[in-house]
């Protein structure tokens, strides 16, 4: 879907007053809300006013005194940017007084400005330039030679946009757009008078080693081409925009894909997209280069073992090659041998794709997906306290969130577009408790500090959340009229009669989590009696032993004080990946067919074999770590993987690479040779979102559409690739686009039952379910009966984790993302990202690294009882004594070596955020780390290229 | 014998201190005040003699022993001896209803500051209800001293009719325009008289506490300010309960960082809220959503120094004294070439050549005054012609000009128009905030344009090109110094344009 190159600004954002204003503009009657700006009146109805420092995503400023009208009645010329409408009022936003005071102005702008774009392409995107033109504005009589900031050296450090003085007209539009919309203040206006000059901080500081986090939202907000992206002043400036979502995390913000020609120039986010409201984070905004980075491979490859080079083949070939294998393995093995593992990353329609090959074609449930080791936790706790595996609230639920408590998730680092709209409701004063063992920089940062930061130990949530609940109880705390109402009462009262056990005190508590039992209380009562309370979690809530266990914790915490369907409550997962809530709902998992059906209820399964004209197993297939499990047991042999490295984002990885290793036929869809691929015989080069068409579902349960601006360099969209294997395996399916196997989706699904793409591209989103109930989708669930019809609270004992810091192992390991960075790296790696954040780094606290002899930068090998890695330490306070952490975006670390074969006891969910290590200063990579570099370079030689470069 | 030796930073800066010195060595009672205002006597010594008070001055060290001697024989012939100095300052129409005190008290001394009838007022404000206080600054016409001339008791009533709480009083104390003092002299000559007037705006409005926005280049008034609070603090007048009433009020001061805009209310708002000082739009207006976007009054020095003599005697006794609707008094600061520069607080309606020749002597120089100007740096230079114009906010705004804080300086045949046009875009610049466009842009390019007049390059262009800058500076600023700015350069072109004609060669 092409829209607007430059979507209407309002100049001013849009008020919310029930109380209606009519006024007169230049004759026209014009009826608003009261508190309009007299500029976004205008600017509704049509009629243009001139402006450059307003933007209707900021507070009104009044600087550029373009936009000044004449009110009858009113003495002089006031800017109607900040003038609010009045009853009637007479307004005239044109005369020729108006326009010789706005060319006056327009003159003194250009007489400190270069006169014309630094595109080849007229005006470029130079608004002042376009405003110079449509007044007329033909000669400076001010000359350009006198003072000026013309001579100064634009910052272009930055690697995707450079900060050009001579262009700025020092509105504060960035300053205000780094301040209001990402909460960051990195930046300022240096000096005053004329001498003023936007700054990254002080005056050493340039863009790139300031506080600026890359977000695009000053670039954007730019009037002129200060601040503007590299590409565009290389590539010229875009033509048309296409509307699509970023493939990065759940937040799944729409972006428009600016095109010139067939090829991208940049992604800006779109202003209409529900998720991220126009704002963005450096990844979506700027890391999208990898989708042109010479690794990408274009051509089928097959070899016989994995030790051999990679040998490029038509698709017929690797289709026929794949085939053979996978009829042999079946027929030899039978049809459990063989497996696949949907992505996260693509489209929902390639999700339900993959698990219909496994189900419909291999003939086995051995299908499952990412979210094994992400959030299936969510899926179950939340299914069986409240009856939905997803997120209650939609995101702009937090606007009217109270009391936000964040739980094991670091939001400004992983979601960081949600995070930004978080930390505007903190500004505006909501309370905030968090419970992380790292002091996360929302627990205090510009114009922002948590009430509590509850440091608990990793691996003591449970606890935690019940000596919450327990106060809660204890102190009379309780939302009775709710829990009456709307739960389960006989659930409750032998959960009250748990909670209220001494063992769940926070006294008791404290001993364990390391966290004061004042602290306890006063977070739970803030949580119990603040207003609108919010729950949002993240990984470091379901990557553990008890993860489903902290899962229910939760719900139960928000029932028991009456935090659940409606705006401002809930119980919300920030989810990892684009599409993780997405291949979830498709049925990826082994148990559950789309829409988190059983696979063993006769009716769902009778759906499907009508649906798909065969018949299916109704028990369950295997899990992740059960396939890898069978895999070195000798039973499982074929694997088709889309779009997922399991070798390194999976834990335990020389178990991983055993199990690949074991196996006879392993399938590797994806865009790069990834760590997996050295262990596959068959790679199928996929395509990037830019390259298809379909959906992906963000964290708050909303289908966004993802369309196709550019062709796959290979030529297959992913879903392509999927139906051309289940043809070259006998099977019949066809689909002439992907909105086909929406609609299949729909047909089957009751909780997609209203969704299509001509319903997607009417709605612009739409948040399941969304059937005859809720043709245009639920942003909020539960509202007025929770789904499973009452809400049942589940008893939550801690039980310890076997993990424990120990006298050979005294540390404890837990793992995390950073901003510039994304998962496995596959993408973020292959950006200029790098020059944030080019390696893992171990954090840990300076009382640990002084009794090591460990300084920042110092090389340390950081051991388990599974393995061994070497990376570089950085000492630092966010971490608590005894507490060591690290990211795991480069497979150079492979921190998963040292992680262990602990899950989640209800869906094994591996325990990534415990791990008891040691660490000790070193000077060379791990044994396990050469060898499997070498390894890898062995195993990702491809033949043709050796051919030519002999 | 009780001798007075000022302590205000003027008479300090030409030896007050020195003198005191020399007098108390010489066995003497030096007890030490604020200024009278006539900075042409300074360092004027007073001596107490029958309940008046007789002026010596001007005064330095070396004379101390031939004054010692004077003093002691209350020698009115002494060629130093000014008279007494209360009618002295009545003689020149001087009414001295807001520096009654100043000059006379000893400034941080509670007992004196209430033997001389401070918290007079107060009291009469605390026996009244809080719109009856409003009420009566409104009977009084006083306006606002700080420049805008807005009508003081239609603000507070504006702030007391405000839901919204908490409320706060806000004095701006950043007196930053050229050849202006009445806030210093006030400050550091009767702080109480200040502390009181914002109690009793205070209890008009309901505010529980207090800002004084200083400049940090008034250190002297600064102390006394603090030693002041610490006084009324321990005599109750501020704490938890004003003088017994139960109503809660205090003050703290804050200091400027040296900008001059931050004498803006808006921007002083930004300021005192430790932000960047930079202008903010209005509306809303202070009263509504000043500081921390609380209702706020926000008055000038003298303006609150005004309301205690209006409650302790009326607001009708006040309104008595002016004309039309410039009620009151005037702090005229009088300086530049001027024969007596000084403080002269007379009632409105005094004509402008009065102050200038009467009062002020003429020029120092002798030669014929040329020029004055009225209202600071930003104010218009107004011509002898004009000479004749009222002390009247009306009168002065028909001749395109402003009485502002009362800054009056003057200048004598020799002055260079041209060159005060350019110092005003030069003061717009440097002094300028930077927000807006037309007063960060315009004023710099206003003294290039200028810099060619001067220079005959392509004059009468650039002069079209100058006129119609200072339009879009007046029209399209953000507030008032880029909207002013023009003023002086505009006043400069019309009053004196054979100036800005091409330079003959000098002779």
């Amino acid at each position: 879907m092409s829209t607007q190159l430059k979507p209407t600004d309002f100049g001013t954002p849009a008020s919310h007053s029930d109380q209606q204003v009519t006024l007169e503009i230049d004759g026209q009657s014009v009826t608003v809300p009261e508190g309009t700006s007299v500029m976004r009146a205008a600017l509704e109805s049509g009629i243009d006013v001139p402006k450059l420092c307003a933007s209707d995503n900021l507070e009104p400023f009044g600087s550029c005194r373009l936009c000044l009208v004449e009110v009858e009645g009113k003495r002089g010329y006031p800017a109607s940017c900040t003038m609010p409408v009045a009853e009637g009022m007479e307004v005239r936003t044109q005369s020729d007084k108006l326009n010789e005071l706005r060319r006056g102005v327009v003159e003194l702008y250009l007489s400190d400005h270069p006169g014309q774009s630094v595109t080849p392409d007229g005006h470029g995107d130079d608004e002042l330039l376009q405003l110079a033109d449509q007044l007329g504005v033909t000669e400076v009589r001010y000359g350009r030679d006198g003072a000026n900031h013309q001579d100064v050296e634009p910052d272009a450090s930055n690697p995707y946009f450079r900060f050009d003085s001579s262009r700025c007209i020092v509105c504060s539009r960035c300053v205000r757009a780094c301040n209001e919309v990402q909460g960051t203040f990195a930046l300022t206006v240096d000096g005053r008078g004329f001498a003023s000059m936007i700054s990254a901080g002080t005056d050493s500081d340039d863009f790139l080693n300031s506080e600026c986090v890359s977000c695009g939202a000053c670039v954007q907000a730019c009037p002129t081409e200060a601040l503007l992206e590299k590409d565009v002043i290389e590539l010229g400036m875009p033509e048309r925009a296409v509307t699509t979502t970023c493939a990065y995390c759940g937040v799944g913000c729409s972006f428009q894909a600016e095109m010139k020609g067939d090829d991208v120039v940049r992604m800006v986010p779109y202003k209409e997209g529900k998720a991220n409201h126009g704002h963005s984070c450096v990844k979506g905004r700027f890391a999208w280069g990898y989708t042109q980075h010479p690794d990408r491979i274009t051509s089928p490859m097959i070899r016989e073992k994995i030790t051999d080079p990679w040998r490029e083949v038509s698709w017929e070939e690797a289709y026929d090659f794949a085939v053979k294998r996978i009829r042999a393995i079946s027929d030899e093995y039978g049809r459990a041998a063989l497996g696949a593992i949907t992505s996260s990353r693509c489209t929902n329609e390639e999700t339900y794709l993959v698990q219909k090959l496994a189900r419909a074609v291999f003939g086995t449930n051995n299908v499952d997906t990412c979210a094994r080791v992400c959030h299936s936790p969510t899926g179950y706790g939340l299914k069986t306290t409240l009856g939905t595996s997803a997120g209650t609230q939609d995101f702009d639920s937090v606007e009217k969130c109270d009391v936000i408590l964040v739980i094991g998730a670091n939001p400004t680092d992983a979601h960081p577009v949600f995070a930004s709209q978080m930390k505007r409701r903190l500004r505006q004063g909501a309370r905030l408790i968090v419970a992380d063992p790292r002091a996360i920089d929302l627990v205090r940062s510009a114009h922002l500090e948590a009430d509590y930061h509850l440091q608990l130990k990793p691996g003591t949530n449970v606890p935690l959340v019940n000596a919450l609940a327990h106060t809660v109880l204890d102190e009379g705390l309780a939302n009775e009229d709710f829990i009456r109402d709307r739960c389960e009462v006989d659930e409750y009262a032998e959960w009250r009669e748990f909670i209220l056990r001494p063992e769940n005190s926070p006294e008791t508590v404290a001993e364990i989590a390391g966290v004061s039992a004042d602290d306890i209380r006063g977070a739970a009562r803030l949580f119990a009696t603040g207003g609108n309370a919010a729950i949002y979690y993240g990984l470091g809530v379901t990557e553990h032993s008890q993860g489903s266990t902290m899962v229910m914790g939760m719900a139960n915490l928000a029932m028991c004080t009456g935090n659940i369907g409606r705006e401002g409550v809930g119980v919300n997962p920030l989810r990892g990946q684009n599409n993780v809530q997405g291949s979830c709902d498709m049925g990826s998992f082994p148990h559950e067919l789309p829409g988190y059906r059983h696979i063993s209820g006769a009716e769902v399964r009778a759906v499907y074999e009508k649906e798909w004209g065969v018949t299916l197993d109704a028990d369950p297939g295997l899990r992740i770590p059960n396939m890898i499990d069978a895999a070195t047991g000798g039973t499982f042999k074929a694997l088709y993987v889309q779009g997922e490295d399991i070798l390194q984002s999976d834990p335990n990885i020389k178990h991983i690479a055993a199990g690949l290793a074991a196996m006879e036929c392993v399938i590797v869809q994806d865009l790069f040779l990834n760590e997996t691929a050295s262990y596959a015989h068959v790679f199928l080069p996929g395509s990037s979102f830019l390259e298809k068409d379909g959906t992906f579902t963000n964290a708050e349960r909303r289908i966004n559409r993802v369309r196709k601006v550019q062709e796959p360099p290979a030529g297959k969209g992913d879903w392509e690739i999927t139906q051309d294997l289940a043809q070259a395996l006998g099977y019949p399916m066809h689909y002439n686009h992907p909105s086909e196997i929406m609609d299949e989706v729909a047909r089957t699904t009751p909780t997609f039952q209203g969704v299509s793409f001509e319903r997607l591209d009417q709605l612009g989103s739409i948040q399941w379910p969304c059937n005859e109930e809720h043709p245009e989708g639920t942003p909020v669930m539960h509202v007025g009966e929770f789904v499973r019809g009452k809400g049942k609270f589940m008893l939550t004992p801690y039980v310890a984790t076997d993990e424990r810091a120990n006298r050979k192992f005294p540390l404890l390991l837990t793992t995390g993302r950073i901003l510039s960075q994304y998962n496995v790296g596959a993408q973020t790696r292959r950006t200029e990202n790098r020059i944030w954040h080019g390696e893992d780094w171990l954090e840990l606290h300076p009382s640990d690294a002084e009794t090591r002899g460990i300084r920042d930068g110092t090389l340390v090998a950081v051991a388990s009882r599974m393995g061994e890695t070497t990376l570089r330490a950085k000492v630092s306070e966010r971490m608590m004594p005894g507490v060591v952490y690290t990211t795991f975006h480069f497979p150079e670390t492979a921190a998963n070596v040292i992680t262990t074969e602990y899950s989640d006891w209800a869906t094994e969910c591996p325990e990534y955020k415990v791990t008891a290590v040691e660490v000790r200063p070193c000077n060379t990579m791990s044994e396990w780390q050469k060898r499997y570099l070498d390894d890898r370079e062995n195993q990702q030689r491809i033949a043709e290229a050796e051919t030519e470069k002999a | 014998m009780r001798i007075f030796v000022p302590a205000d930073s003027t008479a300090v800066s030409i030896g007050a201190d020195e003198v005191a010195a020399a007098l108390r060595s010489a066995g003497l009672d030096v007890v030490r005040t604020g200024s009278r205002g006539l900075y042409w006597l300074e360092p004027l010594v007073e001596v107490e003699s029958g309940g008046r008070r007789i002026g010596y001055g001007p005064i330095q060290a070396n004379d101390a022993g031939t004054l010692v001697e004077a003093l002691q024989a209350e020698s009115r012939d002494d060629p130093r001896c000014v008279g007494d100095v209360d009618e002295l300052l009545a003689s020149q129409g001087q009414q001295r209803l807001t520096l009654g005190r100043t000059g006379r008290v000893v400034p941080g001394d509670w007992d004196d500051y209430v033997a001389h009838g401070g918290t007079a007022g107060l009291r009469a404000a605390l026996a009244m209800e809080p719109q009856a206080i409003v009420d009566e600054v409104k009977a009084s016409g006083l306006r606002g001293r700080g420049g805008a001339g807005f009508p003081t008791g239609i603000k507070w009533q504006t702030v007391h009719d405000q839901e919204v709480t908490p409320k706060y009083i806000v004095c701006n104390a950043d007196e930053g325009d050229s050849g202006t003092f009445a806030d210093r002299m006030l400050m550091e000559g009767d702080p109480f008289c200040l502390l009181e007037g914002m109690t009793i705006a205070a209890l008009a409005v309901g505010a529980e506490r207090g800002y004084i926005y200083l400049r940090s280049e008034y250190p002297d008034a600064h102390r006394m300010l603090e030693k002041a609070l610490e006084a009324a603090r321990a005599n109750g007048m501020l704490g938890e309960s004003v003088m017994g009433s139960g109503q809660a009020f205090d003050i703290e001061v804050r200091l400027g960082a040296g900008a001059y805009i931050c004498g803006e209310e808006t921007s002083l708002l930004e300021s005192l809220e430790g932000k960047r000082g930079v202008i903010r739009f209005k509306p809303p207006l202070p009263a509504i959503q000043g500081f921390l976007n609380r209702p706020t009054v926000v008055n000038n020095v003298i303006t609150l120094g005004s309301v205690p003599a209006i409650l302790a005697d009326g607001g009708a006794a006040y309104h008595a004294v002016g004309v039309e609707k410039s009620r009151g008094t005037l702090t005229v600061q009088l300086c530049g070439n001027v024969a007596r520069p000084g403080l002269y607080e007379v009632p409105f309606g005094v004509t402008l050549g009065h102050l200038i020749n009467e009062l002020g002597g003429g020029c120092a120089s002798g030669r014929p005054a040329r020029a004055v100007q009225v209202g600071g740096p930003l104010g218009a230079y107004l011509p002898p012609d004009l000479f004749d114009t009222p002390l009247d906010y009306e009168a002065f705004a028909e001749v395109n000009s402003m009485i502002g804080h009362g800054g009056v300086v003057v200048f004598d045949d020799t002055v260079d128009m041209v060159a005060q046009a350019r110092f005003a875009l030069e003061f717009c610049a440097i002094e300028s905030c930077g927000k807006c466009t037309p007063c960060r842009v315009g004023s710099v390019r206003g003294q290039e344009v200028i810099d060619r007049i001067t220079a005959d390059d392509d004059r009468d262009r650039n002069i079209a090109l100058l006129r119609e800058l200072c339009e879009t500076m007046i029209q399209g600023s953000l507030c008032a110094h880029g909207g002013m700015a023009p003023f002086p350069v505009l006043s400069a072109l019309n009053h004196f344009p054979d100036d800005f004609e091409p330079r003959t060669a000098a002779a």
